[in-house]
């Protein structure tokens, strides 16, 4: 008897202790909240992972039953070898299809926005951010021609394709250095080019675009370091800064889209932000050289006034659990603001979900730096 | 003559070896087996004095040559209670980690002075070739020892790297030995070496080696579904993994009464790819690095008057490194960094008590020892708002020994003096750092209860840090100037236990056991920070606790017929713990890449000049974050190695045993690695190969 107990230890022992064939991540679901249904379905929120870790991860919650499903893409794309990819950097959906735009990977995946199946993939070297006009997907990328200077400084450019064929357009339209987000305001396409590989020599220009002929048609002087760019429903186009980290802080600033013109600028910085309605959500943090700490803020800004209508609008003192937010979207129908905190880039992220009134309601796991929103409506 | 058959015994439990000139024959083993039951009780007594208090893992001679280890990082792999980090190929990057306390407290000395690496605390462990290896040892806590430098005491951890000392059989003046070895991944590695006797006290040892690999291999990755069909499953080819290095080293080594010196002058130069993560959409890379290291460095050892034993070190290192990327995808990088090192000590010792000590006694022997370092690193850079740091150290030791019936205990405090001064490239004079002094102890304790049994208990405490290196304080965006060094604390306790039995099949057992507890404190970690993607900051951070238990067992049989059969064994159980943030998943979680159970298995048949070696390697199962959940899991991995060699003397000239050293002799060998193939990453996308294997001829005259 004790012999064969033994034998047993010893057998389950090694069995554990073996290669097992290794099985396609499979998601992990969780209830949150209460069910919702209107004609928003659900999100989808794309986790960027650390470079060289591939481990960029679609999560999506679903309204109607109020599941949080983490790590759907592998399950619902097992053929796929490797996975989504490294470092998710935007998602979008636009018609019936979800675009993720995946960094490191150096591919657009397209997928059903429905099922997440996979359609197919778009190749444009080291891809930033996306946006659609028509019938056509705008992608920016940094991997434009190197000049042969001593800096080999290295220009970016605007990649467009067809979003019914997926076939990438042979022109691509060259703009600033390192173009980050663009967006389509005004019948422009505006480009944020922000020279991120140029430290201390930033870009600090917007790169109007015409979409009809697809050249640029002038640059817009505005500050260094520029990431985010966003339309608001006034005409106005609202453009980041990060600043160049000493001297010069970040800022946010607002372009008249029908004079391409600055018209006002606010004293914040800005890492994540979503726009509803007249109102801009954003949240931020500020490296203090002082305290050797991130400052985090999360500003309400009324696009009309342009004024600072918060400087928290979290409102139960929940933000102290926040480590780093990284994302943020609101609700078009509840206003519920939902923020990702990344923590430290290494660990899984968290989402967290706030009322209106700055309540948190829920909070859940998610993958590895959790970043980029897209809402899907029924 | 006493001092030889301590050794002969103590290879028998798989721990050290005779420094032979040649690789010790089979027959040297046996005779060496026949001699050693002559050891009687006076050798017993001897031997309890030799036995280090601290345990001390050593690979060396036959042993280590019948592992197939192309790099001090391959035969690292076969210490208990060592983790290796492989990014895999002949090229990769290689670091070893003892005890979860992290790569950077891994002290690794080549031929006694420590390799630094002031820029970025990593060793890299890969580069050294096991060619001219003579012993590898490693040592949890520091060297039993406290006649060393004051650096000696200044890791957690240390491995000891000694190359080939030259040896001479009766009436030769020299030894040549030219190697060939060809493999896998298109390796070629012809190496020379030459000794030459100058005196009769005077010795030189050169020698010169080259490796070419073109790096590439199979690799596999794959996915099923829940029902057991294949999901994916994708071979490639590893791109990238190509190196040329270069080695050559100059010795000479000299003989005083009662004291010994050498010079060495160390020269290293390398070119490879770097393979990279294997990620979707990207199956190659293309960044490539450029090494070169050289160091000149000197040790004279003397007793001086009677009890007083007097050493100095000396080093200078210039080291050359530059990092290209010129893939266009990504942002273009071509950095190169050149460090400079300058090191001297001096160690004094003084015999109190005891046989030869100034105050005679049989039964007890008191020694003291003082030490002194001084050391200045120096680095420059072609970054953009670089500053160039420079470091002054200054290193006090003071340790004491005492030898008392069963008893030896061993005790050190060590001092550390850290200035620092930046170079601002715009700024006309530098600015000044100072560092807090460090004041840490270690206190090591052995105890032999029994008269005839060689049962050893042990204990040790050692409180020690590494400091924050230029690239965690000065890095541009990077560094933190306020960093506070990371603090180690160990607790060991353990038990070795030897048994031999003259005659019989079963000739000789060694059981070694320690358990220990270990905390890593102010724990420097990279936190993300401010408004931008992927902007870092060092922090003193992290918490980590460390419980484990390191068990390794030998044994040595004689299957008659000249045949003589050695086993061993080790195997280590870790729970390394992140304790840092409790509101976190990671609160309790075991920390990056460290199994819970890993294992070692060695055995090695001897049949005259035939020589027939397995090896396993085992590593449980692994998280690659300290949130321990399914998506950061890692499979176990393991691998079987084989090899066979056999050494002939080419010339039967001589019946007379003490000659047939010195007769030429042609050693053959043939490895084969992970037998079955198994297709595995130690670091998450960083695939190692699978199958393969290698050929060494040597001749030896």
């Amino acid at each position: 008897m004790k012999n064969k107990l033994i034998y047993i230890t010893i057998a389950s022992l090694l069995l554990a202790g073996c290669r097992q064939d290794v099985i396609v991540t499979p998601p992990e679901e969780e209830q949150h909240g209460d069910t919702l249904h209107n004609s928003i379905a659900g999100f989808y929120l794309l986790n960027e992972g650390n470079m060289g870790s591939n481990k960029a991860t679609l999560d999506y919650y679903d309204f109607g039953t109020a599941t949080y499903s983490r790590n759907i893409y592998a399950s619902a794309n097992p053929n796929v070898a490797k996975e989504l990819g490294d470092v998710g950097n935007d998602l979008k959906i636009y018609g019936s299809r979800l675009y993720a735009v995946i960094n490191c990977s150096n591919k657009i995946e397209v997928m059903d926005a429905r099922t997440c199946k996979r359609i197919g993939q778009v190749d444009i070297p080291n891809c930033r951010y996306i946006t659609f006009n028509d019938k056509y997907a705008y992608v920016t990328s940094y991997a434009g021609p190197v000049s042969l200077d001593a800096g080999h400084a290295q220009i970016g450019y605007v990649a467009r394709f067809d979003t019914s064929t997926l076939a990438l357009d042979e022109t691509t339209c060259l703009v600033g250095f390192q173009p980050d987000e663009l967006a389509v305001a005004n019948g422009k396409l505006y480009v944020a080019n922000s020279g991120g590989y140029m430290a201390p020599d930033y870009d600090s220009t917007v790169s109007v675009i015409d979409l009809n002929t697809f050249k640029e048609i002038k640059r817009i002087t505005v500050a260094k370091n520029l990431w985010r760019v966003r339309p608001d429903c006034m005409g106005q186009l609202w453009v980041s800064s990060r600043g160049d980290y000493y001297d010069t802080p970040a800022k946010l600033y607002c372009i008249d889209t029908g004079t391409d013109a600055i018209i006002d600028s606010v004293s914040i910085a800005v890492s994540a932000l979503d726009i509803l309605g007249d109102t801009l959500y954003a949240c931020a943090t500020a490296w203090d050289y002082v305290k050797m700490a991130d400052v985090i803020t999360y500003t309400m800004l009324d696009v009309r006034s342009r004024r600072v209508v918060s400087t928290n609008f979290i409102t139960d003192q929940t933000d102290k659990e926040i480590g780093k937010p990284y994302g943020i979207k609101v609700h078009p129908l509840t206003r519920d603001i939902y923020i990702t905190d990344a923590k430290n880039y290494v660990n899984p992220g968290m989402l967290h979900c706030y009322s209106a009134d700055g309540k948190l309601k829920w909070s859940v796991r998610t993958g590895d730096i959790p970043a980029h929103f897209a809402m899907v409506k029924n | 003559m006493k001092l030889h058959q301590l050794l002969i015994f103590a290879f028998l439990f798989g721990t050290t070896m005779t420094a032979h000139a040649a690789p010790p024959t089979p027959d040297e083993m046996l005779d060496s087996i026949a001699r050693q039951f002559t050891i009687d009780e006076v050798e017993v007594t001897a031997r309890r004095r030799e036995e280090p208090v601290i345990p001390v893992q050593k690979l060396s001679g036959a042993q280590l040559q019948g592992l197939s280890t192309q790099s001090v990082a391959d035969a690292a792999r076969y210490f208990s209670g060592v983790q290796i980090k492989d990014y895999g190929g002949v090229g990769g990057l290689k670091t070893i980690d003892v005890r979860s306390m992290g790569t950077n407290h891994l002290g690794v000395f080549y031929d006694g002075i420590e390799i630094g690496n002031a820029q970025n605390g990593t060793v890299d462990l890969g580069k050294f070739s096991m060619d001219n290896i003579e012993e590898l040892a490693l040592y949890n806590g520091q060297k039993s020892e406290i006649f060393q430098p004051a650096k000696d005491y200044g890791s957690a951890g240390t491995l000891y790297i000694k190359t080939r000392r030259p040896k001479f059989a009766d009436g030769k003046t020299f030894n040549l030995q030219v190697t060939m070895k060809a493999g896998t991944f298109g390796l070629a590695n012809p190496s020379i070496l030459y000794e030459q006797k100058l005196t009769d006290n005077i010795h030189l040892s050169a020698s010169a080696e080259y490796t070419y690999a073109h790096g590439r291999y199979h690799f596999r990755y794959r996915r099923v579904l829940p029902s057991g069909a294949v999901a994916w499953d994708t071979t490639a080819v590893r791109q990238n993994g190509d190196v040329q290095a270069w080695r050559s080293e100059v010795g000479l080594f000299g003989y005083l009464p009662e004291g010994k010196w050498h010079v060495k002058g160390y020269y290293y130069q390398s070119e490879k790819g770097i393979p990279g993560a294997i990620v979707n959409n990207v199956w190659t890379n293309s960044q490539r690095q450029w090494d070169r290291n050289a160091f000149v460095q000197g040790n004279f050892t003397k007793r001086v008057t009677k009890g007083y034993d007097f050493q100095f070190n000396a080093k200078y290192t210039n080291d050359y490194m530059r990092y290209l990327n010129p893939d266009t995808t990504l942002m273009y990088i071509d950095n190169s960094f050149t460090q400079q090192e300058i090191y001297l000590s001096m160690a004094h010792r003084l015999a109190v008590v005891g046989v030869k000590g100034l105050v005679p006694h049989n039964d007890v022997n008191w020694d003291i020892s003082l030490s002194a370092d001084w050391q200045w690193n120096y680095l420059k850079s072609n970054l953009a708002n670089f500053v160039y740091p420079e470091r002054n150290t200054v290193l006090a030791a003071a340790a004491t020994q005492l030898l008392w019936k069963y008893l030896k205990a061993q005790a050190s405090v060590l001092g550390t003096f850290i200035f620092d001064k930046i170079h601002h490239p715009t700024q006309a004079t530098p600015t000044a750092y100072k560092q807090r002094p460090q004041f840490t102890p270690a206190v090591f304790l052995s105890y032999q209860p029994l008269l005839r049994e060689e049962l050893f208990l042990r204990a040790y405490y050692k409180h020690i840090f590494r400091m924050p290196t230029f690239n965690d304080l000065y890095y541009t965006d990077v560094g933190n100037i306020s960093l506070q060094p990371e603090y180690t604390t160990q607790y060991d306790g353990g038990v070795q236990y030897d048994k031999q039995w003259p005659g019989g099949v079963c000739r000789a057992v060694s059981v070694k056991a320690d358990g220990y507890f270990n905390q890593v404190r102010n724990k420097i970690v990279a936190i993300p920070k401010g408004n931008g993607q992927y902007r870092w900051q060092m922090m003193n951070l992290g918490y980590v606790e460390i419980r484990g238990c390191d068990v390794n067992a030998s044994t040595t049989l004689d299957l008659t017929h000249d045949v003589l059969l050695t086993i061993g064994g080790a195997y280590t159980y870790q729970k390394a713990q992140d304790f840092t943030n409790p509101k976190e998943i990671t609160y309790g979680g075991q920390i990056a890449y460290i199994p819970w159970h890993s294992a070692s298995a060695t055995a090695n048949l001897l049949w005259r000049g035939l020589s027939v070696n397995y090896a396993f390697i085992y590593v449980g199962e692994r998280y690659h974050n300290s949130a321990n959940i399914p998506a950061n899991h890692e499979q176990p991995w393991y691998t079987h190695d084989v090899s066979i060699s056999y050494d002939m003397p080419l010339i039967r000239k001589s019946k007379v045993e003490s000659q047939k050293s010195a007769c030429p002799r042609m050693y053959f060998a043939i490895e084969i690695n992970n037998l079955l193939n198994q297709q595995y990453d130690v670091i998450l996308n960083y695939p190692m190969p699978g199958i393969n294997g290698k050929g060494i001829i040597r001749l030896t005259i």
